[in-house]
Order: structure tokens, then C-alpha cells, then sequence
């Protein structure tokens, strides 16, 4: 409840400052509109901004998904196959070390201009996370266990099920809540790139017409979601692993 | 005597400090032994090594003889204490009903039946350590090694649960370290004093009353004076 008292204060307090900073600098709407002018484009275009919002939130939820799999397979493999770990380590690394924006152009060509490229773009950047979270996870069972589980005479595959993987789940949380966060980016950098729909889309061209209040419009609208789906990401893996410590 | 268990260590060292050169002892058979010493010297190396835990050895008994107690309970916080006990069982794919049955039986045994679907978490160090040795116990091995089992509990818990211990390790032969001179008067049938660099073993204390010795057991009361002498002895020799 204080939580939600401090949020609403936080938020009313940067509206007023916003509002502020226009009246004191006098900032005309084409550089910066008014809350008021924000919020009254957002109500009055909400089916627009809301078709090309579920585009985004489609490409954001699935490229999450297809990412976190792959990544959570890669971190497998690497556990599991040393000799292909040499192969798939570099190619990680590279995955991250290349900007998305320099690639995303290609992903455009390959995917075509529809929502499989911006999927592409989202799973590249969120892989990297998940994969070496998980993968760290993996490595760095409790050597406690370990040497109960060798006392036992575990096999192999029950001790990787029943003691690894969980011991590894508290990491792999920490590496899926970035995932969760950066996700929604991608998705965006795809849409700039090249796209018919979206919410990218829809914020570049809004820019490039000068509407910038709509611009902010579905600004805010793809904050609210990450917003949301963060916390929603959050609150699940709490509520799963309680035994990581937040 | 023929009924013991002969431990033989042939050379144990990490990295360039050799903690053990040709170490010779016996565990004496359906009895209690208690292991003391300075810290540092080598103790649960040489549990761990008899526990067959030390990479690059060769165990000097069948691990399948074995069971092993560690410092710290080890019980997995996303298992509730039932599932927890039965951890080996579930390992080797060995779950069934009577396994279930035996755990739950012994989970009432240590005053645990109320918690069985409780999670670590929920429990207290004394709960989690009796939790821990039920889980001990369900490997139903014939030789417990235990690594100061009942070092993190207040002394309260510690005294209940060494007589805890006692009665449900009747019969099985006990290998325990300890640094307290008193938990090993008042459990052990045999004592035995680690100390030097490599280390060597001192038989320092034999006793024959009934365990778990009270504080005011003839025996402990006549060992602890000389057995402390032997710690501190032995702490000198090995700095």
C-alpha cells in the first residue's frame, strides 16, 4: 500500500515537473508538448496506438519466449558438450559485442518487413543474458551437494534434474528479469529499422511529422508495458523460486 | 581385534603441505570414535577422504559402507523435509512406498512429524539438523561419518541432539569430528587427538560408561582435564 502511495507520488511529482519545465522555458509543443496535450492525443487515437501497441507487446512476448528457450538450450549444451561450447562461447560473445541497431537492417532483409525480423532482433539481444546466467547457475552447484549426491550414489541425470537445475533457477531468474527488460527494446530497434506497424513505427513517423505528442503517446504507452510486464515477470519468479535471495 | 575397520592413508597433500603421510588407525566396529583436533589440521580432510570425497584418492573403505554428515545440513530449499530425507532414494531412483514409510517413521522418532511438509526455510537450526540426520539415517549404511554435525546450534539444542544422535545411531560405527572435548566425552567410545604436520593420531581417551554420558558421568569428569592437556598439547605441535 506505501509502495503504491510512493509510486503515485513519484509519478505525479515528474508530471509536475514536466509541466513545469514548459511553463518556465516556455517550450513550444513541437518540442515538447504538455501532459495535457499527451494524455488528450493518447485518448483520442487510443485504437490507433492500441493496434500498433499489440504488434509490439505480439513481437515482445514471443521473441521473450523463443529467447529465453534458446538461451536456457545454449546454457544446456555448454554444461553438457565441452567441444561445442568452444564453438558456441565465441558466438555468444559476438552476439552481444555487435550492435543490434547494425545488424537489425540484415535481420530486415532475411525476416522480411513483417514481425519475424523484430522477433530475430528481440531473441539476439536477450539470449546473451539468459544464456550465461543459467550457464553460471549450472557451473556453480554447492560443492555440499555435490558430495552429498556422490555419497549417494546419485546418477547422473537425477542429480542434474533434482539438485542442479533448481540450485541453478535463482540465477537464471536474475538473468530472465534482463531479458524481460531489454526485450521490449528489441523489438522497438526492429520496428525502426523497417516496419509497417508497431509501436516503433508509429513513434519514428509521429516524429518525423512533428507530432511529437503522439510521439509521447506511444512512448508512454510502450513504458507501461514493460513497466507491467516486468513486474509481472517478477512477482512470477518470486512466487516460484522462493528460495533465491532478492 | 578382527571386527575393526582398518583406515589406511597412504599420502594426502594440498598443493605442497602434506597433511597426512602413511596414517595407520582403526575404527572400531559398531562403536563411536571420536576425532579431535586444532583446526587446521587435517580433519575433515581425513573424513572426506574416508568418505571417498577427495578427488585423486583411492577411499580406503566400499563407499557403499558409507554415509556421510556434513558441517551444514545441506537439506535443498525447494524440497519440503519428507523430500528432503528421501533425497537419496530419489537420486538412485530407489523411491517407493516402504522408503516413504521408514522416512516417516523416523521423522516422528525425532519430534519432525508435525514438519514433514514444512520447508527448510520454515524450520529452526535444531529442526533442520535433525532433519538432516534422519536423512543420514535413511542411507541405512553401517559406517556414519560426521563432520561437526552440531557446530552451528546453541549449546541447549547441541546436548539434546548428541543424545539424539546417540540412540539412533545405536550399533552403527561412528567416525565423528569435533573441536569440543566435550561433545567427544560425552559420545565417543574412542577418542582420538589429530595433531603435527603431516598429522599423526593419539588414542587419547578410551571410556566405557554408557553414552551419552550426563555431566556428571565419573568418566568424563576423569578424561576432561587430561584430554584438554592433549588439545593443547596438540594445538603447539601443529603451529
Amino acid at each position: 500500500m506505501k509502495k503504491t502511495a510512493t509510486f503515485l507520488f513519484v509519478v505525479i511529482g515528474l508530471i509536475l515537473i514536466w509541466q513545469a519545465v514548459i511553463l518556465i522555458f516556455k517550450l513550444p509543443d513541437y518540442i515538447l508538448p504538455t501532459p495535457a496535450a499527451v494524455l488528450h492525443v493518447g485518448y483520442a487515437r487510443a485504437n490507433l496506438i492500441a493496434s500498433e501497441a499489440l504488434i509490439t507487446i505480439t513481437e515482445t512476448l514471443i521473441g521473450l519466449i523463443l529467447g529465453v528457450i534458446l538461451g536456457c538450450i545454449a546454457a544446456l549444451v555448454m554444461v553438457f558438450c565441452r567441444p561445442l561450447k568452444l564453438w558456441l562461447l565465441p558466438l555468444l560473445i559476438i552476439s552481444q559485442a555487435i550492435p543490434t541497431f547494425a545488424i537489425a537492417p540484415l535481420l530486415v532483409i532475411w525476416f522480411g518487413y513483417g514481425m519475424a525480423s523484430k522477433i530475430a532482433t528481440t531473441i539476439i539481444m536477450l539470449f546473451f543474458p539468459v544464456t550465461s546466467a543459467f550457464y553460471d547457475g549450472l557451473r556453480r552447484t554447492d560443492q555440499g551437494w555435490i558430495d552429498l549426491a556422490n555419497t549417494m550414489n546419485a546418477k547422473k541425470w537425477r542429480f542434474f534434474w533434482y539438485i542442479r537445475i533448481p540450485a541453478a533457477l535463482p540465477s537464471f531468474a536474475s538473468g530472465l528479469r534482463v531479458a524481460t527488460a531489454i526485450a521490449p527494446i528489441g523489438a522497438v530497434v526492429g520496428e525502426w529499422v523497417g516496419a509497417s506497424r508497431g509501436l516503433g513505427f508509429l513513434m519514428l513517423n509521429a516524429n518525423a511529422r512533428m507530432q511529437i505528442d503522439l510521439m509521447f503517446a506511444g512512448l508512454f504507452t510502450l513504458v507501461i508495458f514493460s513497466l507491467g510486464l516486468y513486474f509481472i515477470v517478477d512477482k512470477t519468479l518470486r512466487w516460484a523460486i522462493p528460495w533465491q535471495k532478492v | 581385534m578382527s571386527t575393526d575397520i582398518a583406515i589406511h592413508c597412504l599420502h594426502l597433500a594440498y598443493h605442497d603441505q602434506v597433511l597426512f603421510h602413511d596414517l595407520h588407525f582403526n575404527l572400531a566396529k559398531g562403536k563411536l570414535t571420536c576425532l579431535l583436533g586444532p583446526s587446521g589440521v587435517g580433519k575433515s580432510s581425513l573424513l572426506r577422504f574416508i568418505a571417498g570425497l577427495e578427488v585423486g584418492t583411492k577411499p580406503p573403505i566400499d563407499k557403499n559402507q558409507i554415509s556421510y554428515l556434513a558441517q551444514t545440513d545441506l537439506l535443498l530449499p525447494w524440497f519440503n523435509v519428507l523430500d528432503n530425507v528421501l533425497i537419496g532414494a530419489r537420486l538412485r531412483g530407489q523411491l517407493a512406498a516402504a522408503n516413504i514409510q521408514h522416512a516417516k517413521t523416523l521423522l516422528t522418532e525425532v519430534g519432525l512429524s508435525n514438519a514433514e511438509k514444512k520447508y527448510p526455510r520454515q524450520l529452526s537450526g535444531g529442526m533442520r539438523q535433525r532433519a538432516a540426520l534422519v536423512r543420514t539415517l535413511l542411507e541405512d549404511r553401517p559406517i556414519v561419518l560426521m563432520d561437526e554435525p552440531f557446530s552451528a546450534v546453541d549449546a541447549i539444542t547441541r546436548f539434546q541432539l548428541q543424545a539424539l544422535a546417540i540412540k539412533l545411531l545405536k550399533d552403527r560405527t561412528v567416525l565423528l569430528v569435533t573441536h569440543d572435548p566435550f561433545e567427544a566425552l560425552r559420545m565417543a567410545d574412542n577418542i582420538y587427538v589429530l595433531s603435527g604436520s603431516p598429522a599423526t593420531l593419539t588414542l587419547a581417551a578410551q571410556l566405557h560408561t554408557n553414552v551419552p554420558r550426563d555431566l556428571h558421568d565419573p568418566e568424563l569428569l576423569q578424561y576432561q582435564a587430561s584430554l584438554f592437556d592433549a588439545l593443547v598439547r596438540a594445538k603447539e605441535v601443529s603451529q
